[in-house]
């Protein structure tokens, strides 16, 4: 205990002089222990904090942050496929790990579809995309009653042209949280 | 009358764009019929014999000729000259006339002469309101047909489609013809599968309102709704029993698209049948029997074929690697579906007792296939020049019509049943 003590302090010790050397204006005296100094308020060094974003006390702001990958929503599927490619686990692994740590985290798993064919088997088609990535998310720890997977089929396209390019962005499940649907 | 009222249940504001159609192919053998103008028709537009001439063109039996002024034109109470229409090449011969009733209502009466027999066919006096016009002329073409085909007409019945305009979706409803459309349903959410009740009062369809599938039936008159189907997942497809009480739906609820028999007020859901594959797009036949249904357990989506109370499903298309969305014929004995066909997806017709199969269309992305109750016509949705568009194709292939509207993409069609 006492040694972890003396560990303790000498950071705290190497870690002010850190600061201190680094900020100071040269020849100025350094401020801790001398309360009875006579030190100008303007003085005083000023050790520069970055600011929390807006709400990033919220393990959610995480969800809106673009530096985290957890902004990112979308898996996209190879034609009449529906196993999650290897470069979309990371993204999967990642929105497994905030449910798991967010208990209270509620998910929409939408599941879309080409145009071509039958609006109705289409509607299973986004569905077994959907269910892939739920299936996913609880091997990986999420719970199954935080997720819910459905099915927009071919009905609410990304992208409105008829070509494969198109097809491509339109093979896609789109993971929202709740209060994003 | 009774029949006429029957048809003025919608009370929803009319909407803008109507259904226009053109005939885009006729029938081999078309009867010749003389449709003389009724007389005093003019007093109740849009008339009455142009709307019948129209309607018996329409289902390709029919042709209609080109009669002189007729001085005075003969109606319901002249004898007729049989030799003298004979002359002019007419098998059939539709007279009648017009009268305004001194309480403002109209009185309409026609006579239907069979001119190669030399006989009387029989005919009708209605009366009416100014604004049964339209629907009083289906009654009388519906007369027609069946006296001279032998088989009922369609001429009284519905359609349900969707119209995607923007960002904006509207179920109407419309006479067959496309005259008349009322929204019943407007929303910024798709609305897909509408199918009506046997008894053409209520729609069922799935509306994606909620960010998600779910199943709703619709009350026409009075434009209640309730949900029927809102587990988790997605709820679609739904198929109503030929009793009217209970549908068959598609609920995910317990993963993968499956099958189920659900009570009309959503009570009573239990599962039809089991599968590791997407089952989808459920039909009854028309005896109850038989559950219709695409599946795609074999690998491709194909139809399949299976009891009712759930069962054993037996495979029922085999030709092409793309065969969905099953519709049995009003007599059960031929089935409706979509295939892909060289990458061109059209209406296929398979004959059930021979198994033949006829592509019956020439379009390249028709969905949705419909029968007229009298199983002579297919509804279907099709694409042309990037817009949705309704088309009509004969059961024989032979008749193919277009519906359009001015604006909007037009999809999802569903004929209705028979008015009584």
């Amino acid at each position: 205990m006492r040694a972890m003590l003396c560990v303790l302090s000498a950071a705290t010790l190497v870690l002010a002089s850190c600061a201190t050397e680094e900020q100071k204006p040269a020849g100025q005296a350094p401020v801790e222990g001398k309360p009875g100094a006579p030190q100008p308020v303007q003085t005083q060094p000023v050790k520069p904090v970055e600011t929390p974003k807006a709400g990033a006390t919220s393990p959610f702001a995480a969800l809106k942050d673009p530096k985290s990958i957890l902004s990112k929503r979308s898996v996209y599927f190879d034609f009449d496929k529906f196993e999650v490619k290897a470069e979309y686990r990371p993204l999967v692994e990642a929105h497994a790990k905030f449910l798991r740590d967010n208990p209270s985290a509620k998910m929409l798993i939408q599941g879309n579809a080409d145009e071509r064919g039958s609006r109705e088997y289409n509607v299973g088609l986004g569905q077994r995309r959907s269910d892939a990535v739920k299936k996913m998310l609880t091997l990986l720890g999420a719970r199954e009653d935080q997720i819910e997977a459905v099915s927009l089929g071919e009905e609410k396209p990304a992208c409105s042209e008829h070509s494969e390019e198109c097809w491509a962005k339109n093979r896609r499940d789109d993971m929202l949280y709740s209060g994003e649907y | 009358m009774i029949r006429l009222l029957a048809l003025l249940f919608f009370c929803i504001p009319a909407a803008h764009a109507q259904l226009s159609i053109e005939i885009t192919g006729a029938g081999a053998q078309r009867i010749p019929i003389a449709i003389v103008p009724f007389a005093g028709e003019n007093t109740l537009p849009p008339g009455i014999s142009n709307i019948v001439r129209a309607d018996l063109e329409r289902s390709g039996l029919f042709r209609g000729l080109e009669l002189p002024p007729l001085v005075p034109p003969p109606t319901e109470t002249t004898s007729i000259n049989y030799a003298e229409w004979r002359s002019r090449l007419a098998d059939a011969l539709l007279v009648g006339s017009v009268q305004q009733r001194p309480d403002g209502r109209f009185e309409v009466r026609f006579r239907l002469h069979d001119v190669v027999k030399q006989a009387p066919l029989g005919g009708v006096a209605y009366t009416l309101n100014k604004d049964q016009a339209r629907a009083t002329a289906h009654r009388i073409s519906d007369f027609v047909y069946e006296k001279l085909t032998g088989e009922k007409g369609v001429f009284s019945t519905r359609i349900a489609y969707v119209v995607k305009r923007g960002n904006r979706y509207e179920l109407q409803i419309a006479d067959y013809d496309g005259a008349n459309a009322e929204t019943a349903l407007a929303s910024f959410e798709p609305i897909i599968s509408p199918v009506w009740s046997p008894d053409g009062k209520r729609l069922a369809y799935v509306s994606f309102e909620n960010k998600k599938p779910v199943v709703y039936i619709h009350s026409l008159a009075d434009g209640r709704r309730h949900v029927v189907a809102n587990f988790k997942g997605s709820n679609s497809a739904p198929a109503w029993a030929p009793d009217g009480n209970r549908l068959a739906v598609v609920l995910s609820r317990e993963g993968g698209s499956q099958l189920f028999m659900i009570n009309a007020d959503g009570s009573g859901v239990r599962r039809l049948a089991s599968s590791t594959a997407i089952d989808t797009e459920p039909r009854f036949s028309p005896d109850g029997q038989s559950i219709y249904f695409t599946s795609d357990r074999g690998g491709t989506p194909q139809i399949y074929r299976m009891p009712a109370n759930g069962g054993e499903p037996q495979r029922v298309t085999f030709e092409g690697s793309y065969n969905v969305s099953p519709r049995i014929s009003p007599d059960g004995k031929t089935l409706a579906y979509i295939t892909r066909n060289d990458g061109k997806f059209q209406v296929a017709l398979l004959d059930l007792s021979t198994r033949q199969v006829q592509i019956l269309t020439d379009s390249d992305r028709d969905e949705s296939p419909s029968f007229s109750p009298n199983g002579r016509m297919i509804l279907l949705a099709t694409v042309i020049g990037e817009r949705g568009v309704l088309s009509a194709v004969s059961a024989d292939g032979r008749v193919k019509q277009r519906l359009s509207t001015a604006a909007g993409d037009v999809r999802e069609p569903a004929w209705g049943p028979f008015i009584e």
